[in-house]
């Protein structure tokens, strides 16, 4: 396959207080080169356990069930961690978080933050590999590549639209707006050069004059650098607007998946059907979807959908169904999908 | 505009509300001008939908209606009676028929008491009714607001966030108010139970005769609910029209700034040709005369010099020299 990432048969539970949640049940997804893939879904759904267990960063508690996670082919969850650490986690595959103002630290200037990223994730920085060398807190920051870096560092700055580089390197993060440090953060993670790019809800704590201006700089930067997003939200809005593709999630599993004006004008789950009718309307009606979503102790087994779904039926219950093809890229994991008409 | 049925319920007349600034001495520097000399009416039975960005003054103006912040200048005439001097005792005659609904929930919820106990209390302080009949009234708005009984045994933190929204509402309706001012009521909600709370507004607005400030930044929750709607930028109302005109013909550029930021599925990708730059400036030091002129793409020399006031357009009210 031509996939760059590629997650198969993916399934995360969290040990807590009232029993194991399971988070993501067999979830599987696909980014191509270049691709912008919209992961969309409600609070807990497991968009963002999805995007952390990507990054190995599972927050305490979580553990990987089973699936793979394959980059370029390799399976990152069997290849040595310290491997993983050196050449993909913030080189290959970046991060932009969804809070601008807990992911800086406030006591240093951005100028130190930056670099300090810059020393370890720096794209001219040799892979070092695994064996053989000082311990990388002894490792210097070899002059000569200090300076590209740093130029680097500039030139990326003014093409997020950050004013005075070189003065805004001197300030620290609380002198900046909160547009302004969602620049800082698309910068910082554009810096390694990264071929796939995890933006987990980067516009929510935005005002939407702020969010059309990022979500452009944001569409640009990647169609022009040819980087690969994998892009959260909960904003179905936003994914229209930045997104190749769509794939929706609900209860820790992924319904459908499709190219966007595909994914709203023709969706086939009925579940997409719903959260996209539950959308305000200009003619101010208002559709909401029966019943809430399941507890992930103890999930409905088969299509979690299938307590809320109009069409379920005794095989929705007893077994999650597999993915199709509806046309073309677009795929539903559903036994009775809506017709296009 | 709306029909001129009986008297506004609430008026507000060129209201300002400023927060000093001070230094490490506690000297006096400056003022955040929050609200600045706003005026607007809002008639009984409506929903007004109050919109704009963060700092725009918006929940400002809805907390100092409610007598959380006290007003710097102007007049609050609530049912014809000004309500923006009153002392302590005499405002909570009036809060019982003007309540506010936090954006927040969990945060506004003690998170010691049970539902039960929550309930309880607005009837507790505004009337005399005896505990079996309170209970009476708490299990009917329990209903009301779609939550079962067995809630009331609850602690907020055991609640979603959507069902902390109902409790919420319950606990203000509980003393029957005539006007409810929701700030952010669906913000930090998904859109599925965003759809079933503001299903709940509506019910509960005809089933309580209720009149509605509708503070929000998300314009599409506002076009669905609201009858008319006030656009605020850094403390003073840019535009106030009906719904329906303010959504399909804006007047102000700043309106159209603002709406032409909001994805439309299924319409243009507005990160194509959304053209607003820069943001808002610092609120503690606002421009002279129009205090959009910093970003606005019609801007001339008069706009440094005048502030422009609200004035008619037939369709609404727009405070812009060249609207």
């Amino acid at each position: 396959m031509s996939e760059l990432l590629s997650v198969s048969e993916l399934s995360v539970e969290f040990t807590t207080d009232r029993g194991v949640a399971q988070v993501l049940d067999r979830i599987s997804l696909a980014i191509a080169p270049g691709e912008v893939v919209g992961l969309v879904g409600e609070s807990g759904c497991g968009k963002t356990t999805l995007a952390r267990t990507v990054l190995g960063v599972l927050p305490a508690g979580g553990r990987i069930r089973g699936g793979a996670i394959h980059w370029e082919g390799r399976d990152l969850l069997r290849m040595d961690a310290r491997l993983v650490n050196d050449e993909i986690r913030g080189r290959a595959i970046t991060f932009i978080p969804q809070d601008p103002w807990s992911s800086l630290s406030p006591l240093f200037t951005v100028g130190t933050q930056i670099m300090d990223l810059m020393k370890w994730k720096s794209p001219r920085r040799g892979v070092t590999g695994t064996r053989g060398h000082w311990p990388a807190l002894v490792r210097g920051y070899p002059g000569a590549r200090r300076r590209a870096d740093r130029e680097a560092v500039l030139d990326v700055l003014r093409a997020v639209q950050i004013p005075e580089p070189e003065r805004a390197l001197r300030r620290l993060p609380h002198e900046f707006s909160g547009g302004q440090r969602q620049r800082l953060m698309i910068a910082m993670a554009l810096l390694p050069r990264p071929d796939l790019i995890i933006a987990d809800e980067p516009t929510t704590a935005l005002d939407v004059t702020i969010q059309a201006q990022i979500l452009r700089l944001l569409r640009d930067l990647v169609k022009e650098r040819g980087v690969s997003v994998l892009f959260t939200t909960h904003d179905l809005g936003t994914a229209y607007e930045l997104c190749d593709r769509v794939v929706v999630m609900y209860a820790g599993q992924e319904m459908e998946s499709a190219p966007t004006d595909a994914f709203f004008e023709r969706p086939a789950h009925p579940y997409t059907r719903r959260l996209l009718d539950s959308l305000p309307t200009a003619g101010g009606e208002i559709r909401d979807i029966p019943g809430e979503v399941p507890s992930l102790i103890g999930p409905p087994p088969g299509c979690r959908f299938h307590p809320r779904c109009d069409y379920a039926t005794a095989e929705c219950r007893a077994r999650r169904p597999d993915a199709h093809a509806v046309e073309g890229a677009h795929r539903v994991r559903c036994y009775h999908p809506l017709s296009a008409a | 505009m709306s029909e001129p049925r009986a008297a506004p319920l609430l008026e507000v007349v060129d209201l300002a509300r400023h927060f000093p600034i001070r230094n490490a001495f506690g000297l006096r520097t400056g003022s955040i001008r929050a609200v600045d000399g706003v005026s607007l009416a809002v008639w009984p039975g409506e929903t007004l939908g109050l919109v704009g960005e963060s700092g725009c003054g918006k929940s400002t103006l809805g907390k100092t209606v409610m007598g959380i912040h006290g007003p710097t200048a102007g007049e609050i005439r609530f049912g014809g009676r000004e309500i923006g001097g009153l002392g302590r005792r005499e405002r909570r005659t009036v809060a019982r028929h003007l309540q506010y609904v936090y954006q927040d929930p969990g945060a506004s919820l003690d998170p010691r008491w049970k539902v039960r106990r929550l309930l309880h209390e607005p009837l507790q302080i505004h009337t005399a009714l005896s505990r079996a009949e309170r209970q009476e009234q708490v299990e009917a708005m329990l209903r009301e607001v779609g939550l079962p009984d067995a809630h009331l045994d609850l602690y907020p933190h055991e609640l979603s966030g959507g069902q902390q929204r109902r409790v919420g509402l319950a606990r203000t309706l509980m003393v029957r108010p005539s006007l409810v001012i929701l700030d952010e009521p669906t913000s930090g909600l998904d859109v599925s139970v965003q759809a079933s709370v503001l299903k709940l507004f509506r019910r509960l607005q005809a089933a309580f005769a209720l009149t509605y400030l509708f503070i929000s930044h998300d314009l599409a929750v506002v076009r669905a609910m609201c009858q008319r709607v006030a656009v605020m930028y850094l403390g003073k109302v840019v535009e106030l029209a009906e719904a329906a005109v303010l959504f399909e013909d804006p007047r102000h550029p700043y309106t159209r700034s603002l709406l032409s930021a909001v994805p439309v599925i299924g319409g243009r990708r507005v990160t194509r040709d959304f053209a607003l730059e820069g943001e808002p400036p610092n609120p503690r030091d606002i421009p002279t005369g129009c205090r959009f002129r910093t970003r606005c793409p019609l801007v001339q020399d008069l706009c440094a010099v005048e502030s422009p006031p609200l004035r008619s357009t037939g369709g609404g009210l727009v405070a812009c020299h060249f609207a």
